[in-house]
């Protein structure tokens, strides 16, 4: 299989753009200058990280890049000693981020990596239950650590108590010193997240090919279907709503929360009548932590929470009471579901034909089933309440650089790199302390439009699914299992085209999320804040959802997304719904218009758009 | 799943009566009952009374056959026949078949078979709602599972056959397929005795089917035991399994019965009966219906679970032949017409196991020094 050289790619740069790499950090590019790196990137394949990156990265976002690229790879490569993958390099083109699994390709080497790997993995599957507990403790009080993080106005005089109590450190100190505690709670919460995933994935990856040998044609769908959690964190907010609509019928309320959709409103209105006052308590209770919810995957700093535009939990409440008044019941079938997962599970057992087989089907099962709630619930804690928090503090981080005139809008800060920020606020407290101009405050702007500019046109360019030189073999156990690099898709990106014109395509092909067949009408929500337009029946296209799109599932007779596999939220939720959900599709909602019939095949995989 | 009648008929033959009966239901029929009514009548009682939905029909039986050749006096007429025959000679062994078929085909049935099979066939229309119902009249061998026992002759089969007098004609046709010169000679050759054969003859009521086809319950390329594999085309299931058309493929999952795979072929051909012969015949499919989905999506979920009932009755994957009917509505409309074991994969074993019933841990290990390969 062929793919472009990366270099090549590179060269085009979009006219206009040409300088854009000092917007990202310099070991992230694919280099000329230096004959043996050159030599590594052109025989590496390198794969768009589309799962996660949709849309090009702002020089700030990738500090979650960053995050990850060293998580992941010291965990496999310095701690646990997988003995035959290193890490997984990074490289960027245009925003777009390409990774790369490193093998180890001495064998010898492999060999001696063995025993250590048994040891050190060995340790954390057998005792996976206590070390899970340990992680969740470091894991909130990493969060309380955040939460109580102070990012210091600078004041034209110093508080008196620095004098009083003898303080010897002024708040421009504090500035930047908090600046870097900030960055560093973030790194270390990504240490976190990587603690067990690895370990956590290979256990799921290899019960997937086990399965998978026993029953070729076994969707991975319905392996994820026998491991994955009932009770898992990530529908939780989503309980909390439901919880608030009985409360808001209980109470005789829901009047007013349905009045109307702007959460400002609603709460005044609220805060005027006791049995309000009563609900208000009741939300305020629900909001910590779980309306830290972000509205998208959490990863950008775009993805809003809960908490941010409680227009979104509002709207999804006011469903709930509605279907409180019409009698419906909002409890999860909880108990179908799981007896629907133990009767796949025990059929699929029976249909195995040795003992032998069914005894590694089991051990396979039982460390699956072991490992699979903290794959699903690291979410919660990192990508949304950990993010929401912390995007928070980086604005109040922009408020003072706006403040300073370094910036003209909060919003900037993203389009400078983490470093870079740190370098402006020493130039904003070192001329605050002197009492006299930042030097930034004519340079930042300037470059901060140049930047916007520059992302515009990353947003449209389309990053080739692959580059490089094709692998023959793949161990990385997230490579596979994540992003999907088997023979079938590395035979798809070798084959994309760019489409000339997509309103000539009629059909799309994406991953099967959740059986079954649905023809509808379909409505392209781009973001969360465009669900209230949904109606009843309708099929929901989206970039992705996560669970603060959960009210929206009430009403849709199907779902399609861009990004995601098999455990993605769509994917999960759908089959708990029993609707169908094709994910993974890269561009539906390019190419689904609303208003459009489409015919979405939750068991293949196929979309038709039927007229 | 009941029998289309809904209802099993009384037996024809007296239950005191010592003596197998000359003629018998499919639903009295059992796996066991090879002896009496042949491999295909049996395996078709077997499946009515697993409760699979089965068209209707009963068999003369091997005791009819043996008091169809005794009564009319043919066993005499062809042990004088067959005396002279010579096995090298295929000219004479030819004549000598066409003076036996002549003669079987010419003498009638005693009274009292006669009465039974008009009784039978008139119960049947009854059944079914249709006078003078047409039917498929076949031989059931008894010896059809040996090896080497699928000589010519015994899988003579006439559709669409109607009226008492042409079932007893076909019936006997089928008999008399015993006779072809082949037949004679290869059992001459093995050393068979012509008074041990033993025939039985199914009159079954033909399936007017608006789509048919064959359906596995493993996956017949590489043995996956979790799904059921359905190919199917319009009309009859002939150009399914003759391998005329490239029939649409559906790939179900056994498990949750949801259809995981489908391929909607271009079917040009296909075979229904000719209202002027009244025979089974290839008509080209109208251009505007050779891209459509042959079997609705219900259907193929319904199929699909009558397959996984079938395969549970036998504990073993089937190899199984079905049709939808296009005179009865829908939820009673699918038909079973032949089940029999797969005999491809349940000889190996599960696909490449690879469980060596270790630690999760061990496997992890090896799977992630092996890797997966990537072309």
């Amino acid at each position: 299989m062929k793919f472009p050289v990366p270099h090549d790619i590179k060269a085009k740069t979009i006219p206009g753009t040409e300088g854009w790499e000092r917007m990202y950090p310099y070991q992230y590019q694919f280099v000329t200058d230096d004959p043996v790196r050159n030599q590594y990137e052109k025989e590496t394949f390198w794969f768009y990280d589309g799962l996660h990156y949709p849309e090009p990265l702002y020089p700030f976002d990738t500090i979650w890049d960053e995050a990850w690229f060293l998580a992941l790879s010291q965990f496999n490569n310095r701690i646990f000693m997988v003995p035959p993958v290193r890490g997984v390099d990074h490289r960027m083109i245009n925003g777009y981020p390409y990774i790369s699994p490193v093998p180890v390709k001495d064998p010898a080497e492999i060999d001696s990596r063995v025993p250590n790997f048994m040891e050190r993995a060995g340790y954390y599957y057998k005792n996976w239950d206590a070390l899970e507990a340990k992680w969740k403790v470091k894991m909130e009080a990493t969060i309380r650590e955040l939460e109580a993080l102070q990012i210091p106005r600078l004041a034209e005089m110093e508080d008196i108590s620095v004098v009083t109590d003898a303080i010897g450190e002024s708040k421009g100190y504090h500035l930047l010193k908090n600046y870097d505690d900030l960055i560093n709670l973030g790194i270390k919460c990504w240490q976190y997240h990587f603690e067990f995933l690895n370990l956590g994935y290979a256990a799921y990856v290899f019960f997937l090919d086990f399965a998978q040998k026993l029953f070729p044609s076994i969707p991975p769908q319905r392996v994820t279907q026998m491991i994955s959690g009932i009770d898992v964190i990530m529908y939780q907010p989503d309980e909390e709503l439901k919880k608030l609509a009985r409360r808001a019928v209980e109470l005789g309320v829901d009047s007013v929360i349905t009045f109307s959709p702007e959460w400002t409103v609603v709460e005044a209105a609220l805060k005027k009548l006791p049995k309000g006052v009563e609900w208000l308590t009741s939300l305020a209770l629900a909001r910590e932590p779980w309306f830290n919810i972000s509205t998208g995957t959490g990863w950008f700093h775009h993805d809003r929470s809960w908490n941010d535009q409680m227009n979104v939990p509002l709207s999804g409440i006011a469903t709930y009471i509605g279907k409180v008044k019409q009698g419906i019941s909002l409890d999860r079938p909880t108990e179908k579901v799981r007896a629907e997962r133990d009767r796949i599970t025990a059929e699929y057992r029976d249909l195995i034909e040795k003992d032998e087989d069914r005894k590694q089907f089991d051990e396979l099962l039982g460390c699956a089933k072991t490992v699979f709630p903290y794959v699903e619930n690291h979410l919660f804690y990192v990508e949304h309440w950990f993010h929401s928090v912390f995007w928070n503090k980086m604005r109040e981080v922009g408020v003072i650089m706006k403040e300073h005139g370094v910036i003209e809008e909060v919003e900037d800060i993203w389009l400078l790199r983490r470093d870079e920020i740190k370098s402006a606020l020493w130039d904003i407290v070192t001329a605050w302390a002197t009492g006299v101009t930042p030097r930034g405050t004519m340079t930042w702007p300037k470059e901060i439009l140049w930047r916007k500019g520059v992302m515009q046109k990353f947003k449209e360019w389309s990053p080739p699914p692959a580059i490089g030189t094709a692998p023959e073999v793949i161990q990385e156990p997230f490579t596979i299992v994540l992003w999907g690099v088997t023979n079938k898709s590395l035979a798809d990106w070798a084959s994309v085209q760019e489409v000339k014109d997509p309103s000539s395509i009629t059909e799309l092909k994406g991953f099967a999320g959740s059986p079954g067949i649905v023809e509808g009408k379909a409505r392209v929500c781009r973001t969360v804040s465009e669900v209230g337009q949904l109606q009843e029946g309708e099929i929901l296209v989206a970039p992705t959802t996560s669970p603060s799109w959960a009210p929206a599932f009430a009403k849709i007779g199907a779902c399609v997304t861009d990004v995601g596999g098999v455990m993605s939220h769509a994917a999960i939720v759908c089959r708990e719904y029993g609707m169908p959900a094709v994910v993974g599709t890269g561009h539906a909602t390019k190419i689904i218009k609303t208003g459009m019939m489409i015919r979405v095949d939750g068991s293949t995989g196929a979309i038709t758009i039927t007229r | 799943m009941t029998s289309a009648a809904g209802v099993m008929e009384q037996a024809p033959v007296d239950a005191a009566n010592v003596a197998p009966p000359a003629v018998c239901w499919f639903e009295e029929c059992r796996r066991d009952s090879v002896p009496l009514v042949g491999g295909k009548c049996s395996s078709l009682g077997e499946l009515i009374n697993a409760g699979v939905r089965v068209p209707p029909g009963f068999a003369l039986t091997t005791e009819g056959y043996r008091r169809f050749m005794a009564e009319a006096g043919i066993n005499r007429e062809l042990e004088s026949l067959l005396a002279g025959a010579d096995q090298r000679d295929i000219d004479g062994l030819e004549e000598i078949s066409v003076k036996i078929r002549a003669l079987i085909e010419a003498r009638p049935f005693s009274v009292e078979i006669e009465d039974l099979v008009a009784e039978c066939y008139r119960k049947l229309a009854l059944r079914c709602c249709m006078p003078a119902v047409p039917v498929a009249v076949r031989s059931s061998a008894t010896a059809e599972d040996l090896p080497g026992a699928s000589f010519a002759g015994q899988q003579d089969t006439y559709l669409w056959i109607r009226g008492v007098d042409e079932v007893l004609h076909h019936m006997r046709r089928c008999i008399s397929s015993l006779y072809t010169g082949r037949a004679i000679a290869y059992r001459a050759n093995k050393g068979y005795a012509s008074d041990k054969m033993a025939m039985s003859v199914g009159v079954q009521k033909m399936a007017n089917s608006v789509t048919a086809g064959v359906m596995f319950t493993i996956h017949p390329a590489n043995g996956d035991r979790s799904v059921i594999v359905i190919d199917s085309n319009f009309g009859f299931g002939e150009s399914v399994v003759s391998g005329e058309v490239t029939p649409d493929h559906f790939v179900v999952n056994k498990v949750t019965l949801d259809i995981i795979d489908r391929t909607i072929s271009q079917k040009q051909i296909c075979y229904t009966v000719d209202p002027k012969t009244q025979t089974s015949q290839a008509f080209e499919v109208p251009f505007e219906r050779q891209k459509v989905q042959s079997l609705i999506d219900d259907e193929i979920t319904e199929l699909a679970w009558m397959g996984k009932q079938i395969e549970k009755h036998y504990g073993r994957p089937m190899d199984i032949e079905w049709a939808v009917d296009k005179d009865l509505p829908a939820g009673g409309n699918i038909f079973i017409l032949q089940a029999r074991p797969e005999t491809v994969w349940s000889e190996k074993s599960q696909s490449a196991s690879t469980g060596s019933g270790g630690s999760a841990m061990d496997y992890i290990l090896s799977s992630l020094l092996t890797g997966k390969k990537v072309s």
